[in-house]
């Protein structure tokens, strides 16, 4: 039976991890990750969570022991934030590359220098090219909802991918919202045991991560081809979960009131919540805005932003993060999804980094902005709305 | 050929020749009387012994020049490797 709760979003992806029956679970303590793995500790500790819970020294070693854990077949988990997934990295390539469906929980924090805790998407940034398939939520509910498909897109044989579920920290994680928890039996049915593909096992001895000199390229061809097919599994997973539990996010991408919208917001994460109150505020004032929430950041789907913004006059595309030497990384790729297409222009912004607040009055100046942009029919490659304007121009330390 | 994600069977790194690293390539001269004590230090097993003389797997011998430095007789030597 499923029932309602208000609890932590780090509680309630803790919920979804217990529910999905991992065997093996790793854990490092790091902000703003910390009480979904503390949480597990909990379970584990009340005899609800039947996982093997292993205790490490970084979060190298946290990617490792579901490395191997994987590698003997067995369903695993681990989450981390900022300067973890970066300690991560290494391991990640190898994990993709070893075609290994665990499920992570990339907890979105930027990257030192300077230090701070706070929330944007520096970090999984960073794992772009890794192999892992990542999958942005706007809210706990649905990060709740993304884990519990994350590990049926990982583990299917045409798959075998890594999923990494990015949240923000914070915004997301040490919020408190009602959460609708599944009950155990259903999520059994929609998520049955994992079945492996290739597994360790003493008795056939297996090796993993072969040697080669060449073909390499082709290799990465096939993890290419696997993160293709992803598209319409990711697609297909977010359909049955909405007919066996009730609950839609989007699949690849979600439209909010894109039909006869002249200006396309288009971002990843919590932020998307505050843009759906800003367009149906400016939708009210008769302006025609739509928004477009990208779930899939990897695999990219390109196909699908294309449908949804071709008709617009300007895409808006707001980043909380910045490729330092080329701009927003978001923005980039759906630059790139649209052209050779006749696509829309695409005005670059930056926003919400480090933790900096994005209002329903910053989604506003940005949409004015795109206005005059349509106007004028092309839009500048960064437009520094949400900076201070002290620093636009400041080289000297 | 690669397999899906790396993983194979074991021994397929038999199929890696290895050998193709070398720039120095040891030979084995008459003299050897096989004692065998070559194919005990060469890190890469590609020693063997047959009828009695040591025997070089050119296939993963990376040229580490080892077993010249370790032959008590002095019957390998290293050559530049030219192909």
């Amino acid at each position: 039976m499923s029932m309602i709760s208000v609890m932590e979003g780090s509680i309630a992806v803790a919920q979804a991890v217990k529910a999905c029956r991992p065997k093996v679970v790793s854990a490092f303590p790091i902000s703003p990750q910390t009480h979904i793995v503390e949480e597990l500790a909990k379970f584990k500790a009340k005899g609800e969570l039947e996982a093997k819970y292993v205790r490490v020294d970084s979060e190298f070693s946290a990617a490792s022991v579901i490395y191997g854990a994987s590698a003997t077949g067995v369903r695993s988990y681990t989450a981390s934030s900022s300067q973890g997934l970066l300690l991560m990295m290494e391991v990640l390539y190898a994990l993709a590359g070893t075609r290994l469906p665990v499920v992570i929980t990339g907890v979105n924090r930027t990257v030192s220098q300077p230090i701070t805790i706070q929330p944007d998407h520096q970090d999984t940034m960073a794992l772009r090219d890794t192999g892992v398939i990542q999958i942005h939520v706007e809210n706990s509910q649905e990060a709740y909802a993304s884990h519990i498909q994350a590990f049926k897109i990982a583990e299917d044989h045409d798959i075998l991918l890594p999923v990494m579920v990015c949240m923000d920290g914070w915004i997301l994680t040490h919020s408190y919202e009602p959460i609708k928890l599944e009950g155990q039996e259903l999520i059994d049915k929609f998520l049955p045991p994992f079945v492996p593909k290739y597994r360790l096992d003493p008795k056939k001895p297996m090796t993993y991560g072969s040697y080669a000199d060449d073909e390499v390229q082709e290799f990465r061809l096939m993890l290419h081809f696997a993160m293709e097919k992803a598209k319409a599994k990711i697609e297909d997973v977010a359909l049955e979960y909405k007919e066996t539990f009730g609950q839609y996010f989007g699949g690849l991408i979600e439209k909010y009131r894109c039909d006869d919208a002249e200006v396309i917001l288009l971002a990843m994460g919590s932020v998307i919540g505050t843009m759906k109150d800003a367009v149906d505020h400016l939708r009210k004032k008769h302006i025609k805005v739509g928004l477009v929430k990208v779930r899939a950041y990897r695999p990219f789907p390109t196909e699908a932003i294309y449908e949804a913004v071709k008709e617009a006059k300007i895409v808006a595309v707001v980043d909380k993060s910045l490729s330092v030497g080329q701009g927003g990384p978001l923005a980039t790729d759906v630059k790139a999804a649209l052209y050779n297409k006749n696509g829309p222009p695409v005005l670059s912004c930056i926003a919400g980094m480090g933790g900096r607040d994005v209002r329903v009055s910053t989604i506003e100046s940005i949409v004015d902005y795109a206005l005059g942009c349509m106007q004028g029919g092309k839009a500048p490659d960064i437009a520094y709305i949400d900076f201070k304007p002290h620093y636009l121009g400041m080289t000297k330390i | 050929m690669l397999t899906e994600g790396a993983v194979c069977e074991g021994g397929k790194s038999r199929l890696n020749k290895t050998g193709n690293w070398r720039t120095m390539r040891p030979e084995v001269a008459d003299t050897c009387n096989g004692c065998g004590l070559c194919e005990l230090f060469c890190p890469d097993s590609s020693i063997y012994l047959q009828e009695k003389r040591a025997v070089i797997d050119y296939d993963y011998c990376k040229g580490c020049g080892i077993c010249a430095r370790e032959c008590p007789k002095g019957a390998i030597e290293m050559k530049e490797e030219r192909k």
